[in-house]
């Protein structure tokens, strides 16, 4: 019987495809993003936005805050460690968590080395905010990846930044002749046979979410159309004024992500959105974390 | 031969890859106005199916689909696509299209770390792979479905008239024996309601 973890990882983060995974914080949000059409949530004890202001230390959430979420909802129920933190991980492993976010926007455990996943059963999904980053992870076992963005802002503008980086060095690669792919994996500091997957197939290995900064149906709609594959929201739902509605209209708004009158009917009355942070009033980059 | 592919979220892709190969030509069919094409056959991808069966609702085209299968499109589910056709969901109150004969067990294998790959018997086509993602499988099934693969005693492949279901992923595999047989059954019925 071939059980190969890493295809079978993969395969989850395909099923999850065209969707939205949601950041909820109590049992009660989960089930709300899971009426409203998450595709998965990410259970975590504090949104980005909260974690931002209340600076310290930001952690793994409590076993038992996540493990009343996964009672909740019948959904794929993620949950985040820290960069290099194996033993959180472990922890999350332990508890049968469905992915592992191995996550900038809690504060880093180790600052040179990211999780070797390939010694997890459990996949993980990794942020990313150039190519370089994206294989990396991806040799290190990250069965999915996402743009980094700025988690917590309610800014878009460094997850656009982060896809189109992506997807410009993807085409760049596409477009190179076979003898100059060592050097872009010397470049890249990535393996060659990721590199030559790239160059072949026009996209990288695992599937590629957006992240960081989503707060409304058009952000989500923007994201899809520079080429990702779905879309996580965190603080962009339950900081605005009517999350249920506003977690609908974004779920509808990556299935009909081109439909320009489609999105502009979902963008009505949603109440107020996130009142966000523009990047330059910004102290703490979480982007810069794990590279 | 032209295919619907429900594109609502999951892994249509793969599906439209595999019709592709096959030389049949598919279609997105993402909104209402997406069932005023012409198709043949219909296939539900994996996914997940709280957010298919909520999204088939609001953007008005369950009782469309829903009409469809009964006046005997096939339809292929897979996964999700077997919870979404399945008349009952084991300890659960929702019922989606509810079409097929079946009592479907949702995440009938437990978690991500649950999930599995193996390879067994379809009836008809020999031994295939079956990739299963945090998969159901059909509990009990009236006597007007046919079983077409079990795995540990659980049915995992099944067929009622024009409904074609698996628990598992033939999308994910290359072998490409599950989307020729429902190919085939479209034929079928096209020559014979032509």
């Amino acid at each position: 019987m071939k059980n190969d973890r890493f295809e079978l990882n993969k395969n989850l983060a395909q099923m999850l495809k065209g969707g939205v995974i949601m950041d909820v914080t109590t049992p009660e949000q989960a089930k709300i993003a899971e009426e409203a059409g998450a595709c998965a949530v990410m259970a975590l004890e504090r949104i980005p936005a909260d974690i931002r202001a209340a600076g310290g230390v930001s952690r793994m959430s409590d076993p038992k805050m996540i493990k009343g979420i996964q009672e909740a909802v019948s959904i794929p129920v993620m949950a985040k460690c820290r960069i290099g933190h194996i033993a959180e991980a472990q922890i999350l492993e332990a508890i049968e968590i469905d992915y592992i976010d191995e996550s900038e926007v809690l504060s880093p455990a180790d600052d040179k080395y990211h999780i070797d996943k390939t010694q997890f059963a459990v996949p993980f999904v990794c942020g990313a905010k150039d190519l370089g980053e994206a294989l990396r992870r991806i040799n290190e076992g990250a069965a999915m990846i996402r743009t980094k963005g700025e988690p917590g802002t309610g800014d878009v503008v460094q997850a656009v930044r982060h896809m189109r980086m992506m997807q410009a060095e993807i085409r760049r690669l596409t477009s190179m002749s076979e003898d100059e792919l060592f050097d872009a994996a010397k470049e890249l500091r990535v393996p060659y046979d990721l590199v030559a997957y790239v160059h072949e197939n026009g996209k990288l290995p695992v599937v590629n979410f957006a992240a960081g900064g989503v707060a409304t149906p058009a952000d989500a709609a923007l994201m899809m159309q520079l080429g990702a594959e779905g879309v996580f929201v965190g603080s962009g739902i339950f900081k605005s004024g009517n999350p249920a509605k506003r977690a609908a209209a974004i779920v509808k708004a990556v299935t009909n992500y081109t439909d320009a009158k489609m999105l502009a009917e979902l963008s009505e009355d949603l109440g107020e959105a996130m009142v966000g942070i523009n990047e330059d009033e910004i102290e703490l980059l979480m982007a810069e974390r794990g590279k | 031969m032209n295919i619907g592919v429900l594109a609502l979220q999951g892994a249509f892709i793969e599906h439209e890859q595999m019709l592709g190969a096959l030389g049949a030509d598919s279609f997105e069919i993402r909104q209402r106005r997406d069932l005023d094409r012409e198709f043949d056959g219909l296939i539900i991808p994996g996914g997940e199916s709280t957010v298919m069966g909520k999204l088939l609702r609001e953007l008005d085209l369950f009782d469309p689909v829903l009409e469809r299968i009964k006046d005997g499109m096939p339809v292929f589910g897979t996964c999700a696509g077997l919870i979404l056709l399945a008349k009952e969901i084991h300890e659960d109150d929702t019922v989606h299209l509810g079409t097929m004969d079946t009592v479907a067990r949702r995440n009938a294998y437990g978690r991500q770390l649950g999930s599995f790959h193996t390879d067994a018997e379809f009836k008809g086509l020999g031994i295939v792979p079956m990739t299963f993602i945090r998969a159901p499988y059909i509990v009990s099934a009236g006597d007007d479905v046919e079983i077409l693969a079990t795995v540990d005693g659980k049915i995992v492949a099944a067929r009622q008239d024009n409904q074609l279901v698996t628990a598992f992923h033939p999308e994910l595999d290359s072998d490409l024996s599950i989307h020729w047989y429902f190919l085939d059954m479209v034929e079928k019925h096209s020559t014979k309601s032509a």
